[in-house]
């Protein structure tokens, strides 16, 4: 392992791939957190009055709360004073119609992500097959909503929160906040006074998605915190998928970004909800980097339905997310699978909640962390079965794989169970990579370096094939940069 | 400080001259540091992780005296109903929480064993005392602790020289008599293993009547390189009591710990067993087993360090739970770093017979050096449909078929005791406690 690790130092020394500064104008709210700074908010986003009264109370009830203690981090204090709530890019008066009026810079930004609107367009003008269609949250703005138009054929509602809270007040009134309650823990509360934008998305009775629906995050602007929801409603019978893709420059002051994601799947519909998230993690001795702490939660309202969380992790400083489904449906289902890799000197606690009431509900868990240098990585996940959910059935398998010694794996399951009709399974082994398994890919004419890719690829497996085929490819990529160096 | 703490502070005041040592300064100023520490502290909250599951607010609701003398009513044949049988021992016998002399018979010692009553050895070891009672166990860890460490007015003091090897199991029977209302005991077991040294040691804790009482145990081992330590406690108190107990072993190079706990009476009963591997080679093995009912509340809190390279622990615990009882389980692994080759195996399977009882199990891992075999499973269930269809198939019907697939479930934990008259009085007491298990019984007997 002796050259793994030599080369997971060189890793460490190169420049996080996507550290690049946007240049455009912003406007941003100066550093500050109080009363005004929410109405500063709301007013911008010319919000009703009902949304600046519920984000008030949202921010009464936040400065009641500690930030939580548990989670196995070494977290420093965060001064909330010191952090702009608010960054849009200039020029936003109408907001651009096409891709052409779209700020050139921020069409190179994208292409330097390799995800360009620019080929969304050409695509948009040939023909209608393929589509991702992308929402891009650009610094809090929702700077472009493609294919909406096709979407709105089938009554899709996709767009951003700040549209939906105008265009469909009734629906926001009656979905935010039902899934993940404003008081729910100190993160969402911040999240619910102070949340900039997001992505709405509403798919009616019997309608199966046609494309798969992106959104990008971006943190640009220095100093501001990102603070985005998303609400996703899929009605009766209905099918979504959904993908979430995350990079930000270079910062070398801790960035914040506190998100809140509701899904709400009812009878028979089904919701599959993936993410890459690949923030800036810090330099190798823990300056710098993106605290992620999300509170996601998904709620399996009807019977028969299905939601299937898939995540790959590889950026942050700190991760702190646990995307969670309530099976309240008789027969619903919840699905988690997740890498998470923690190098440099990253912090990964992540995990999910499976909280059974229905009867018949079953959830499956497959988390893989792999851990490098001075990373560490944390599962913790709650099964719950409660008492009228019988027949209920969960499947929990955990992993973890160790490159060098001076990183750690911790798994803290808890199983909480109330029905004796229930049965609940919980696997997790510890493990480096094999010098037997290495010496048999080397005997066999392959290098150490795509030996032990290989065998990291391997082991993480069971969940990039849960990812939809348009992310997968760049899920893929992003695992073998973050690892690159590490395993070849 | 809440008023059952004040209780205890006064209990400890008037107490104080007649705890046993109480000539001895270095004993008082611990005895005194513990209490500070419970009345800062309290006993602890759900708020604390380690109780989150389990509510102790029975135990604070009632102020438990100590018992001063050792009852009368118990003689030498009622206390042959406890003793396993064909089994010979050196037996030590406490009468709630108090020494008894005339009830123990600790036969003919072998050269280089040394079994005491706690106040006995303070007077006549109280050097060797001094340096190893409370250094194992963790006095801050939490209320209970402090408070045994505070209290202690009896227990056991075992001493085994270098390659000393007991060939006859040392049994410490505790029986709670119920003749006084609410008696707390505070017992403490000092087990010192020299190097290459062998013994099994037996605690067992038993009522003679369905009364409410406390039990707050802390039991402290250390084994020298190569020692080999098996320690087996049976716990059958009332179905009224209380019990609190505390394992802390400190394991040399090489040496091998080897405990199996069966927890089956008791309305509360916490179990804290944890062992610190700090040399290489140590060999680390809890099993357990947990039979609860009615409204029976049961927690096992273990905890496995891996301080040092080359050292191995394997858990195994069982549990079967029916009426409206409740189970904890949290098996901790902790592989320190540079704690290379460590193998850590853990297990832990539970069946629920009742709609109304519950489990909370977490089989919890962490790792800090990479070169680690380390797994941990746990399952809830109930009964394997295949394996019922066989036994139904077979013409046994439905009610023996249960019985006895809960009975071949808990009897892997039982079947790893090396003490065969042992493992025959929990096969019994087992049947006993399975409904509908006496159509098969007569096949366990023999």
């Amino acid at each position: 392992m002796s050259q793994a690790n030599q080369e997971l130092h060189e890793l460490a020394k190169k420049e996080y791939e996507h550290g690049f500064v946007t240049d455009i104008e912003s406007d941003t709210l100066p550093p500050g957190l109080d009363e005004d700074t929410v109405r500063a908010i709301s007013a911008r986003k010319k919000e009703p009055q009902w949304m600046l009264d519920w984000r008030l109370e949202a921010f009464a009830k936040w400065q009641e709360m500690t930030p939580p203690k548990w989670p196995y981090l070494d977290l420093p204090e965060i001064d909330f004073q010191s952090i702009s709530y608010y960054s849009a890019p200039k020029k936003p008066e109408d907001g651009p119609k096409s891709l052409d009026e779209v700020d050139p810079k921020l069409i190179e930004t994208y292409n330097k992500l390799g995800i360009p609107l620019e080929e969304q367009k050409l695509l948009a003008g040939v023909t209608e097959a393929t589509d991702v269609a992308v929402d891009a949250v650009f610094d809090s703005v929702s700077v472009k909503t493609t294919y909406s138009e096709r979407l709105a054929e089938d009554g899709i509602i996709f767009c951003s929160l700040s549209e939906a809270i105008h265009d469909h007040p009734d629906l926001i009134k009656q979905y935010m906040a039902s899934v993940v309650p404003v008081t729910d823990n100190f993160f969402a509360a911040l999240n619910c006074a102070v949340f900039t934008d997001g992505s709405f998305v509403y798919i009616p009775k019997g309608v199966r998605c046609p494309m798969e629906l992106s959104t990008y995050f971006r943190i640009n602007a220095q100093n501001t915190g990102q603070f985005e929801r998303t609400l996703i409603i899929a009605e009766e019978g209905s099918y979504v998928s959904y993908l979430e893709g995350c990079t930000a420059p270079q910062r070398d002051e801790n960035q914040l970004h506190a998100a809140v994601v509701e899904l709400v799947a009812m009878k028979d519909a089904e919701i599959k909800y993936s993410t890459v998230q690949n923030w800036y993690p810090g330099d190798e001795t823990g300056k710098g980097g993106i605290y992620n702490f999300v509170t996601k939660r998904a709620e399996c309202r009807g019977d028969n339905s299905k939601v299937s969380w898939t995540q790959v992790e590889t950026g942050s400083a700190i991760t702190w997310k646990y995307p969670s489904c309530v099976l309240k449906g008789d027969n619903s289902t919840g699905e988690f699978y997740s890498v998470a890799l923690s190098s440099l000197s990253q912090q990964a606690d992540t995990g999910t909640k499976m909280i059974h009431l229905g009867k018949n509900t079953s959830s499956t868990i497959v988390a893989k962390g792999v851990s490098a240098m001075k990373g560490q990585n944390a599962y913790r996940g709650l099964v719950h079965i409660g008492k009228s959910a019988d027949g209920a059935r969960n499947y929990t398998q955990c992993d973890s794989l160790l490159l060098g010694d001076t990183c750690g794996a911790h798994t803290f399951p808890y199983m909480e169970v109330k029905n004796p009709t229930a049965q609940v399974e919980h696997e997790a082994t510890t493990s480096k990579i094999g010098d037997d398994q290495l010496f048999y890919c080397q005997q066999r004419g392959i290098s150490e370096e795509d030996a032990v890719s290989m065998i990291v690829n391997g082991f993480c497996k069971e969940v990039f094939k849960e990812l939809p085929m348009e992310f997968a490819v760049e899920a893929q990529k992003l695992l073998s940069v973050s690892l690159e160096g590490a395993v070849g | 400080m809440s008023e059952v703490i004040e209780h205890y502070v006064s209990e400890h005041a008037s107490l104080k001259d007649v705890l046993p040592g109480n000539d001895l300064s270095w004993l008082n100023e611990s005895r005194d540091a513990a209490l500070q520490q419970l009345s800062t502290q309290g006993f602890p909250t759900l708020r604390a992780e380690d109780w989150k599951y389990t509510s102790i607010r029975p135990i604070e609701k009632r102020q438990f005296k100590l018992a001063q003398e050792v009852g009368h009513s118990v003689d030498a044949t009622s206390i042959n109903g406890y003793l396993y049988k064909d089994l010979d021992c050196h037996l030590m016998v406490f009468v709630d929480g108090r020494f008894s002399a005339p009830l123990s018979n600790l036969g003919d010692l072998a050269r280089g064993i040394t079994i005491k009553d706690l106040s006995t050895a303070l007077r006549e070891d109280s050097d060797v005392l001094k340096t190893h009672l409370c250094s194992a166990a963790d006095m801050t860890r939490n209320g209970f602790a402090a408070m045994n460490a505070a209290f202690m007015s009896d227990g056991a003091f075992i001493e085994l020289d270098k390659n000393c090897v007991v060939d006859l199991p040392i049994h410490l029977m505790f029986l709670s008599t119920g003749q006084h209302e609410e008696l707390t005991s505070q017992s403490r077991i000092l087990i010192l293993a020299g190097d290459n040294s062998q013994a099994k040691i037996i605690e067992s804790y038993h009522a003679q009547q369905d009364s409410v009482y406390f039990n707050n145990i802390t039991t402290e081992v250390k084994l020298g390189r190569n020692a080999n330590l098996e320690h087996y406690k049976v716990q059958e108190e009332s179905k009224k009591a209380f019990h609190v107990a505390t394992l802390q072993v400190d394991q040399q190079r090489d040496s091998t710990f080897t405990s199996h706990s069966v927890s089956l009476g008791a309305q509360l009963a916490r179990n804290d067993i944890n062992s610190w591997m700090g040399d290489e080679g140590a060999t680390c093995n809890l099993y357990g087993l947990y039979v609860a009912d009615g409204r029976q509340h049961t927690d096992f809190h273990t905890r496995i360090d891996h301080a040092k390279p080359h050292c191995s622990s394997n858990e195994y615990y069982k549990g079967i739970l029916d009426g409206h009882s409740r189970a904890v389980f949290n098996g901790q692994v902790h592989v320190h770093p540079d704690a290379q080759k460590s193998d850590a195996q853990q297990a832990n399977n539970n069946l629920l017979l009742s709609k109304d009882a519950e489990i909370d199990t977490k089989p919890q891992l962490e790792i800090y050096a990479d070169d680690v075999t380390a797994a941990h499973g746990a399952t809830v269930g109930q009964l394997d449909e295949n394996m019922m269809f066989y036994l139904r198939s077979r013409g046994i019907d439905y009610n023996s078929a249960h019985a006895l697939l809960v009975y071949g479930f808990a009897h892997s934990v039982i079947e790893k005791m090396s003490l065969a008259p042992l493992r025959k009085h929990l096969e019994s007491a087992l049947v006993s406690r399975i409904p509908n298990a006496g159509q098969f019984s007569d096949m366990v007997e023999d």
